[in-house]
């Protein structure tokens, strides 16, 4: 059995998470430099808020059909609302400070998050049984589950709609504008902190989208879920060039390709058995970001920017 | 600038990865409550009691906790009072050790009960031997914990203060591949583990075991602890057309695996250890488990007669976790200890030696000629300070629930 156009898909799977989550990673390092560690904890707590509407507000048995676009709804308003608050309460205070505290205050966040759901979320001590789209569809040598079909097409609408908000609208524009200078577009009569406000809030929307369908993909959620997942979306926004939007989306493609190949693959090269396999998967993502690197420091798709300090 | 703040939020991000795995988190503040009549022994239990593996750690503590509540209700040894302190280890073999530290460093303490995880118990071991305490494990079994690295060949026990009532991986692995050889009549098997000392020993164990018997091991793979996507992995072991899935690690993994793997088309049944013998599995696994199986040290808790009351305690009591799996060793692996002072407290005409580093030493060595009727069984060790206790059952999950489907001693041959 040729199982190439499996894995080919598996990592596409992966890799549009990653994308979704480097989104936000990516829109806010464009516009503010600032690297918001605890994205991955925003995508953790979307998870979580779209379990909250499915277990604890909707009647049971409500069809998917019907309950997955309100996890989408319940679970975007718990990560827009703690993205932006985070935006508000943690990161608006140190506008003018040195890089590295905010930074660090990330980090911070990020375990605060972490803990905070594992104590008060009841249950979230341990993995919590996420409803699942199980139903499988075999297509060619291909199987994939309903649950793949929506984290495809939700990456695929999310991508769309972002590329004509940013060129189209007029928020897109004063966003672009913002990224390229924030003093000379805040001279200009655009309002800087809504701006900020908003590019915290796409991403944290675009991650509970992947949250929604990590949940209903891998049929459990944890309190630690988005540190993994945050670190390698991360990673794709830079390797795709951190700051670009589509850059983010194909680091992720790439990464999560990259790593399902090297998984399947390498230990079938004579000699390299002890370095293949799911557990080195990891390694060989990270070597080719430094690869990337080496070659294009800007990231894939990143540009040259020599006149910002 | 802006590439250097890349690579140090790089070099950042590698230094958050070590750095959660650190840090500690002690239950409940320590005191030195002795007052004129009787005396405070403290024993110490570690397990994860939070995170990972916590379901089946929390079973350890108030397995412990109920034996200690009942031999002080019981005034099992008159004048002593024992309390018990619980560590969490979070599965990470570096917190176990620096709670091995604090254990021993506690002047009330006579002995720990602990941990989970083999892996846990290697950074543990060498602290509890320089502080000579005992050390016992409900659950533990990679061999090399009491028969030294070399136990394939030349058995050396490492530390004469390391007990377990947990039976080892020897005897397990061996029992697995048997039931899936003989008992499922599966020919081919798929072989994961999670690279860690209990995984990828039992899967070793079961792999060499299996092919002995005559059965083939088609294809091997290791994952990470963490891991959540397994998509690669699957088509792998689809495409390997084995007809069993043998997984050496927790439960974590496992049934996010078994859920991929049914997901994804192989229809293979995933046979585990003791590890993955959780309800947690179950759940998170969800109707996928359906089917699969895994192997438990000793014989069901619920049936053993002396564990009822135990178990009717433990559920009146509203304790979080599973005692299934190891609640009743863990009360065993307690009771060996307070047993052990007793003998101390009478050979020294009713005193408790008011040095406890003599106290320690002593309790080591009564713990060794352990021979009492538990609840597990007989509670007694070996010259490795294995448990004489071999017995071991398979269990498979059957309409949402464990259930026992072969009880046995495991045959070496």
């Amino acid at each position: 059995m040729n199982t190439l156009p499996q894995q080919l898909a598996n990592g596409l799977l992966l890799g549009s998470m990653y994308g979704l989550i480097a989104i936000g990673y990516t829109m806010v390092y464009g516009i503010v430099q600032l690297i918001n560690f605890a994205h991955g904890e925003i995508f953790m707590t979307g998870a979580f808020g779209a379990f909250t509407v499915y277990f604890y507000i909707l009647p049971d048995g409500t069809s998917m059909a019907v309950a997955v676009p309100l996890m989408l709804i319940g679970g975007g308003l718990v990560a827009i609302l703690i993205a932006v608050g985070a935006e508000r309460f943690a990161y608006r205070p140190l506008r003018g400070a040195p890089r590295l505290a905010p930074l660090i205050t990330a980090i911070g966040l990020s375990l605060a998050l972490q803990e905070v759901v594992r104590n008060f979320y009841p249950g979230a001590d341990r993995a919590i049984a996420f409803p699942g789209l199980d139903t499988t569809h075999d297509i060619g040598s291909i199987t994939i589950k309903d649950a793949d079909i929506f984290l495809i097409l939700s990456a695929i609408v999310c991508m769309a709609a972002l590329a004509y908000f940013v060129r189209k609208s007029r928020t897109g524009r004063a966003m672009q504008a913002t990224a390229q200078d924030p003093d000379t577009a805040q001279l200009m009569g655009i309002d800087t902190n809504r701006i900020i406000v908003i590019a915290f809030a796409i991403g944290g929307f675009f991650a509970a989208v992947a949250a929604v369908a990590y949940g209903l993909k891998y049929g459990n959620i944890d309190y630690r879920m988005g540190f993994l997942m945050g670190l390698k979306a991360f990673t794709a926004a830079v390797l795709g060039g951190i700051g670009n939007i589509y850059g983010a989306m194909l680091g992720g493609l790439v990464l999560g390709i990259a790593e399902t190949l090297a998984s399947a693959y390498i230990d079938e090269i004579p000699g390299m058995q002890q370095l293949g396999g799911q557990s080195w998967a990891n390694v060989w993502a990270f070597c080719l970001l430094i690869l990337v690197l080496l070659v294009r420091p800007q990231g894939l798709l990143g540009e040259r920017v020599a006149d910002r300090a | 600038m802006r590439r250097s703040l890349v690579i140090l939020t790089s070099v950042l991000a590698t230094g958050a990865l070590t750095l959660t795995a650190c840090g500690s988190r002690d239950d409940n503040g320590g005191s030195d409550n002795s007052d004129g009549d009787t005396t405070t022994l403290t024993i110490g239990v570690d397990a994860p009691l939070s995170g990972e593996n916590s379901t089946t750690g929390l079973g350890i503590q108030y397995g412990a906790q109920i034996a200690v509540d009942d031999a002080n209700k019981n005034k099992l040894v008159p004048g002593v009072t024992f309390k018990l302190k619980a560590y969490d280890d979070k599965a990470q073999p570096a917190t176990g050790q620096s709670n091995a530290t604090a254990i021993t460093g506690d002047k009330t303490a006579v002995g720990a009960v602990g941990p989970l995880n083999s892996g846990v118990a290697q950074t543990m071991q060498q602290v509890f031997a320089s502080a000579k305490m005992v050390q016992i494990s409900p659950s533990n079994t990679n061999p090399e914990l009491t028969q030294g690295k070399d136990w394939q060949t030349s058995k050396k026990r490492p530390y004469d203060t390391y007990f377990r009532t947990a039976t080892t991986d020897e005897l397990q692995g061996s029992f697995a591949a048997d039931y899936a050889y003989n008992g499922l009549k599966k020919k081919s098997v798929f072989v994961v583990d999670d690279k860690q000392t209990y995984g990828a020993g039992l899967a070793k164990i079961f792999s060499e075991q299996f092919k002995k018997l005559g059965g083939k091991v088609v294809q091997t793979d290791h994952v990470n602890t963490g891991d959540k996507d397994f998509g690669s992995l699957v088509t792998k072991i689809k495409n390997s057309k084995a007809d069993l899935l043998y997984y050496g690690g927790q439960y974590d993994e496992s049934a996010l695996l078994t859920k991929q793997m049914k997901d994804g088309g192989a229809n293979i049944p995933l046979f585990g250890g003791d590890g993955m013998f959780a309800t947690t599995y179950i759940e998170a696994g969800g109707a996928a488990t359906e089917g699969d199986l895994a192997t438990a040290i000793g014989v069901p808790a619920d049936t053993l007669p002396a564990a009822k009351s135990f178990i009717e305690t433990y559920k009146a009591k509203g304790y979080k976790g599973d005692y299934g799996a190891y609640g009743a060793y863990s009360y065993d692996a307690t009771t060996a200890i307070i047993k052990a002072v007793k003998a101390v407290v009478d050979a020294n005409d009713g005193k408790v030696p008011s040095d406890i580093n003599d106290l320690r030493a002593k309790v080591v060595e009564e713990v060794q000629k352990s021979d009492f009727e538990g609840l597990s069984g007989k509670v007694a060790f070996d010259e490795y300070g294995d448990t004489t206790n071999k017995q071991l059952t398979v269990y498979q999950v059957e309409k949402g629930a464990w259930k026992a489907v072969k009880t046995g001693t495991a045959d070496l041959g």
